[in-house]
């Protein structure tokens, strides 16, 4: 199956690894991964803090660079839910995001399209999983992630309390209101402490930023990783190579 | 460039002048605190908060075990988002409706333009020598400052509720507490009862029979009562409250005279509607079939119960809010709170931030569109959100609240271009889309940010930012950018890698 691959612009930026695991994970499926490089970001970022116009170029532009492509799959729930959820309305005003392809979050592309909970990983951690928002409530991913970890071979799944919680990212929000921000990414931290996880996975870099930023500042012992990164850990894998740390 | 410079790039130049804290967006004068700088404050409140998230937990409870228990929750949403949206649609056939209804029953009705007409008709329908008025909780007649305009005029204005009795004695005006804070209210109001303060045992019980004795002996004595309204019934001009404690049960029927002050959103078509929003009211609010105390009524029967009956009704904004497509359904409000029971913003913060009656999610949305957003204050609460989205899914009337916010961000945007001197951040924003709409621009960007952030990491993190990028660094770290970024490792080869 031939997939067009969207890389945010963060994960592009700062948190590479999550698309290199995408693309070895989607390889390993069978798939064949497309990558237009002409790509930057989807206007996100823009559309939520007020600046409309904007996005509406980039989203246009979006739509351009993978006009080729009948599927886009990403790792990461905002940005799909940024195309599934917001692109409708710009494209009454812009016509040409309107041609935008399908675009699916990663584990809504392996569950639904590709049929699979099993993805073959390895990842003998006690892991711990905080949806993104807009997995949760946008894209209603469901149980989807929590299906693809409990196959993961020496996987232990602790239970996360308050995980529906939102970490305080919100994109502008963790500057415009930065402690506010911090007061509920450290509730989540101190959750996730309490939890027993050597490891927090999330859907989306944006979260993992917050989390993983508030945990390497308090040097709080747990790593946060993309659950691609999970998902594409093999018991074969290269040298055993340890989920990229965020620290 | 140099770390101690930061990135070379114009925007970030820009990001660098914006971060002077305390300006507004675009400089604008002080005024009341924007909802950042106003949080910061509330949020070292520890005891607060922890009784805040503690309410905010049962009442979610409670709330979803209402939910769950209803046959078809969803069908009841629908239902009464449908009521709340067709009765905004038809506002003002309902309205005439309404008047000359309630004036057949015996009501008189008053129409007020703002907060201040408003003031001015009640005081005048009280006249003056009012004396004792016991005023009701009500969120519009805090919006609308009514107090203040009676006791201007010399009237004795009274609470009735046992939370407004504690917001008194704790001097905050604004908003009654709710639930929250219990050891704080319990001292407050056993201050705030005359004649019972020393002797009163801290026991609930105890503190509620003695606000009991207290609210009665202010309902009865009042020769006017005060309150707001949850719904206008327009087919037959009645009024409808919903309440827990009971005091408008009493405040609507001992004194002489009734004085009830309703937003112009407030009217539905018909009583069977009423019915519909009662109960999706009651399972988001408390998670009850039905609300604890339902009060109605509709104009002065002779001989029995208020002899003078009047109904103000209020604009304030509400028709500028009814313009925008968008942001009317934020008019649907029918104040059950189960959004700011479930907002994370909102449970750390509390209502101080939001500087008005309406505050959490609903508040952020409804505030900016009733006083508009000239003020830094006004235009900061849109951005009060991390758009989770947990309001929108538990709105009983099925306002989505985000989108109302996201609206309201582009507008306040919009207005910010239009000032004579561009605010760095629209600069920024600007900037930032003219260097993702090209992709040699965005690498360009990319590699100065690498190249600044390698000499500015220690230990593979960085702690320090330049700047309004420096906020998030405060409390956290970023990660040392990566050896290579994800598309120069496709282009290294990744593209074939494992093939």
């Amino acid at each position: 199956m031939r997939v067009g691959l969207f890389v945010a612009c963060l994960t592009d930026t700062v948190f590479p690894e999550t698309g290199r695991a995408a693309v070895r994970l989607l390889r390993r499926l069978g798939c064949t991964v497309v990558y237009p490089q002409e790509q930057t970001c989807c206007g996100q970022a823009h559309h939520t803090s007020g600046y409309r116009r904007e996005a509406s170029g980039l989203a246009a532009r979006f739509a351009e660079v993978f006009d080729g492509c009948e599927l886009v799959v990403t790792p990461s729930a905002s940005c799909a839910a940024m195309v599934r959820d917001h692109y409708p309305a710009l494209a009454a005003r812009e016509p040409r995001i309107a041609r935008a392809p399908r675009t699916l979050e990663l584990t809504e592309f392996l569950v639904d399209v590709l049929g699979v909970t099993d993805v073959g990983a390895s990842f003998p951690h006690r892991v711990a999983y905080h949806p993104a928002c807009q997995a949760l409530r946008s894209l209603r991913t469901g149980d989807r992630p929590l299906r693809l970890l409990r196959e993961v071979r020496g996987l232990e799944l602790v239970e996360l309390p308050g995980a529906e919680d939102c970490c305080g990212f919100g994109g502008a929000f963790a500057w415009k209101n930065a402690d506010t921000s911090v007061a509920m990414v450290a509730d989540k931290v101190r959750r996730i402490g309490g939890s027993g996880a050597e490891v927090v996975c999330s859907d989306d870099d944006a979260c993992l930023m917050q989390i993983g930023g508030a945990l390497s500042r308090l040097r709080g012992g747990v790593r946060a990783v993309h659950l691609a990164e999970i998902l594409a850990e093999t018991a074969s894998a290269p040298a055993g190579r340890p989920a990229r740390t965020r620290r | 460039m140099s770390p101690q410079t930061g990135p070379g790039l114009p925007w970030a130049r820009l990001l660098r002048a914006g971060a002077r804290r305390g300006a507004g967006p675009d400089g604008a004068a002080p005024g009341p605190p924007r909802f950042a700088d106003a949080a910061r404050d509330a949020l070292a409140d520890t005891d607060a908060r922890r009784s805040r998230a503690a309410a905010a937990e049962a009442r979610r409870t409670a709330a979803a075990r209402g939910r769950a228990a209803e046959d078809d929750w969803e069908g009841l949403r629908r239902r009464a988002a449908d009521v709340r949206a067709r009765s905004l649609d038809d506002l003002e056939r309902l309205l005439v409706a309404f008047e000359k209804n309630a004036t057949a029953a015996g009501a008189r009705v008053h129409w007020a333009r703002d907060a201040a007409e408003a003031g001015r008709v009640v005081a005048r329908i009280l006249g003056p020598g009012a004396g004792a008025v016991a005023r009701s909780s009500s969120a519009t007649l805090g919006e609308l400052r009514i107090d203040e305009a009676l006791r201007g005029g010399g009237a004795e204005v009274r609470p009735a509720a046992v939370a407004d009795l504690i917001a008194e004695a704790r001097g905050d005006g604004g908003g009654a507490p709710r639930g929250h804070d219990r050891a704080r209210a319990r001292a407050a109001l056993a201050g705030a009862l005359p004649g019972a303060s020393a002797e009163l045992p801290a026991d609930p019980g105890a503190l509620v029979g003695a606000a009991r004795d207290y609210l009665r002996e202010v309902l009865l004595e009042a020769r006017a009562s005060l309150t707001g309204a949850n719904a206008l019934v327009a087919e037959t001009g009645g009024v409808a409250v919903m309440e827990s404690e009971g005091n408008v049960r009493l405040g609507a029927a001992a004194p002489r005279t009734l004085v009830t002050v309703a937003g112009i959103d407030k009217v539905v078509p018909a009583w069977s509607d009423l019915a519909v929003l009662a109960r999706a009211w009651s399972r988001s609010a408390t998670g009850a079939p039905m609300p604890p105390v339902l009060s109605t009524w509709s104009g002065a029967v002779p001989g029995d119960g208020p002899q003078e009956v009047h109904v103000v009704l209020v604009d304030a904004g509400r028709t500028r809010a009814l313009a925008d497509r968008t942001g009317r359904q934020a008019l649907r409000c029918i104040r059950c709170t189960a959004c700011m029971d479930v907002c994370p913003v909102y449970e750390r913060t509390g209502d101080g931030p939001y500087g008005a009656v309406h505050t959490g999610p609903i508040g952020a949305a409804l505030v900016p569109q009733l006083r508009g957003t000239r003020a830094a204050r006004e235009a900061s609460l849109p951005f009060a959100s991390t758009l989770c989205g947990a309001c929108g899914q538990v709105c009983p009337v099925g306002v989505d609240i985000p989108a109302v916010l996201l609206e309201l961000r582009a507008r306040v945007v919009d207005e910010r271009r239009a000032a004579p001197v561009p605010p760095p951040e629209g600069v920024a924003a600007q900037s930032a889309e003219w260097v993702m709409s090209d992709e040699r621009r965005y690498r360009k960007a990319q590699r100065a940010w690498e190249r600044w952030a390698r000499v500015a990491a220690r230990g593979g993190r960085i702690r320090r930012l330049p700047g309004l990028l420096g906020r998030w660094t405060e409390a956290r770290d970023l990660p040392a950018p990566p050896r290579r970024s994800f598309r120069d490792w496709w282009t290294g080869g990744g593209s074939a890698e494992g093939r």
